[in-house]
């Protein structure tokens, strides 16, 4: 029960291996064992966001997953955005807008805005809010994420702000 | 916040899942969006968890004859943008952008919403109101439940220990049959307070056929038929006089989130939002 499986997955494009206990959850073996810190802790009950992944190509709690369930599966996490010295345009945004403060919420609000921003036409701000409504920060009263991701569909859809 | 300690087992097949739930301890994850909040709680805590993430054929929606057939494995994100499910029952996509938030819909499944049988969920009131036919498959063949035979009490259904649910049927309503849902709930994405769904296909002015159902109502999903039966041959005035008596019978539960005297007072008030909601989609023409 408490032997360790093997877990082979594809992380950020390259293919890795690691161990862990069956009840080891997704999220300690990103940051843990596959060393990946950048997919932060919060709550451990899918409440919070901060440990949103992609996975199989869309956003996912990590928290909620198994270590074991990652086999044989394509992950990304905020690494995969960017490399640290060359943001991406979302990442520009939250910088411009001032859209973090502590920051121990932005990996995983970076994640969804990734899918977000693909997948719905966030027309309003009203719908911004609501995809947005499963992440939790806990500094900056969301006017300043809003914005960002204001910013960002603007660019997208080609809007001169 | 770590759950506690299991064995686990990936079936490839259906008979492998049946052989890995014969065990005293063994428990079903499908998305696990429910089941492991709860065990990192440690308010469940099984021995052996067998994840039916690889079983072949439960992902998919289908049309047969007269239903759309939807695997348990579909999650509430494919729902809702499944063009089977937009094209004859718009109410599905309505209902899922009530489900939590972005990533539990992608990950969440319609099987598992239907067993863990809270009673304010979206699936366990949408099977109800449009009469679904749940699919269990188990050790014996397979068998099919109606919701009412289904759902007990809150988080209990009649599905056993060694049974996997496989699909929900729902039928194809009549066209230009109107469909909504409206909930209210503390936050967007928490669970209803209290939620209404109704359908309603008009007749030269009139309603010929409706149903509506609530959640958060009762310990389990409920239609209103004396409601529906009251309403069917009136004309849609008839809505504000008939569901003030909606919550008539119903005895509403009480928990952290609102009293039952709040919940009987928001029932009318979604059942007749659904409703008039409903009328209005319905096909002005006939």
């Amino acid at each position: 029960m408490n032997a360790k499986i093997d877990i082979a997955l594809t992380l950020n494009g390259e293919a890795v291996t690691g161990r862990a206990e069956p009840r080891m959850l997704a999220s300690d073996f990103i940051r843990d064992v596959l060393l990946m810190t950048g997919t932060h802790v919060g709550c451990e009950q899918g409440v919070c966001g901060a440990c949103t992944i992609r996975f199989n190509g869309v956003v996912a709690r990590s928290c909620l997953l198994f270590a074991a369930q990652l086999d044989g599966a394509v992950v990304e996490t905020v690494e995969s955005l960017a490399a640290p010295q060359d943001l991406n345009d979302i990442q520009k945004a939250f910088r411009k807008h001032h859209a973090l403060q502590c920051g121990f919420c932005t990996p995983g609000f970076l994640m969804t805005v990734s899918e977000i921003l693909q997948t719905l036409p966030l027309s309003t701000d009203h719908e911004i809010r609501d995809a947005l409504s499963g992440n939790l920060c806990r500094c900056t009263g969301y006017e300043h994420i809003v914005r960002a991701v204001r910013d960002l569909v603007n660019q997208r859809d080609g809007v001169q702000a | 916040m770590k759950p506690s300690p299991f064995e686990y087992c990936q079936p490839k097949t259906i008979e492998e899942a049946f052989a890995a739930l014969n065990h005293e301890d063994a428990k079903i994850i499908a998305g696990g969006q429910s089941l492991v909040p709860m065990m990192n709680f440690r308010l469940v805590q099984p021995g052996r968890l067998v994840d039916i993430n690889s079983l072949p054929g439960l992902g998919e929606i289908v049309l047969d004859g007269g239903t759309i057939r939807i695997g348990s494995l579909v999650r509430h994100a494919e729902a809702a943008r499944h063009d089977l499910m937009r094209n004859h029952l718009p109410i599905i996509a309505e209902a899922m952008a009530h489900v939590a938030h972005v990533a539990i819909r992608n990950r969440g499944t319609i099987g598992g919403s239907l067993v863990h049988a809270d009673p304010s969920a979206e699936w366990p009131l949408l099977v109800t109101l449009l009469d679904g036919q749940i699919e269990i498959a188990g050790p014996e063949g397979l068998r099919h439940a109606a919701p009412e035979e289904f759902f007990v009490a809150p988080l209990v259904t009649t599905i056993e220990d060694d049974e996997i649910l496989v699909a929900v049927r729902l039928p194809i309503l009549s066209p230009g049959t109107g469909m909504a849902f409206t909930e209210i709930a503390q936050r967007a994405g928490d669970f209803a307070v209290v939620a209404a769904a109704a359908t309603v296909l008009m007749d030269r002015g009139v309603i010929a056929e409706v149903r509506l159902a609530l959640g958060g109502a009762g310990d389990v999903p409920v239609r209103l038929f004396e409601v529906e039966a009251a309403l069917a041959g009136q004309r849609p005035e008839a809505i504000d006089s008939i569901t003030p008596g909606c919550a008539d019978g119903l005895e509403p539960n009480e928990d952290m989130h609102a009293t039952a005297e709040y919940r009987r007072s928001l029932i009318p008030v979604l059942a007749r939002r659904a409703l008039e909601a409903a009328v209005l989609r319905a096909g002005a023409t006939r």
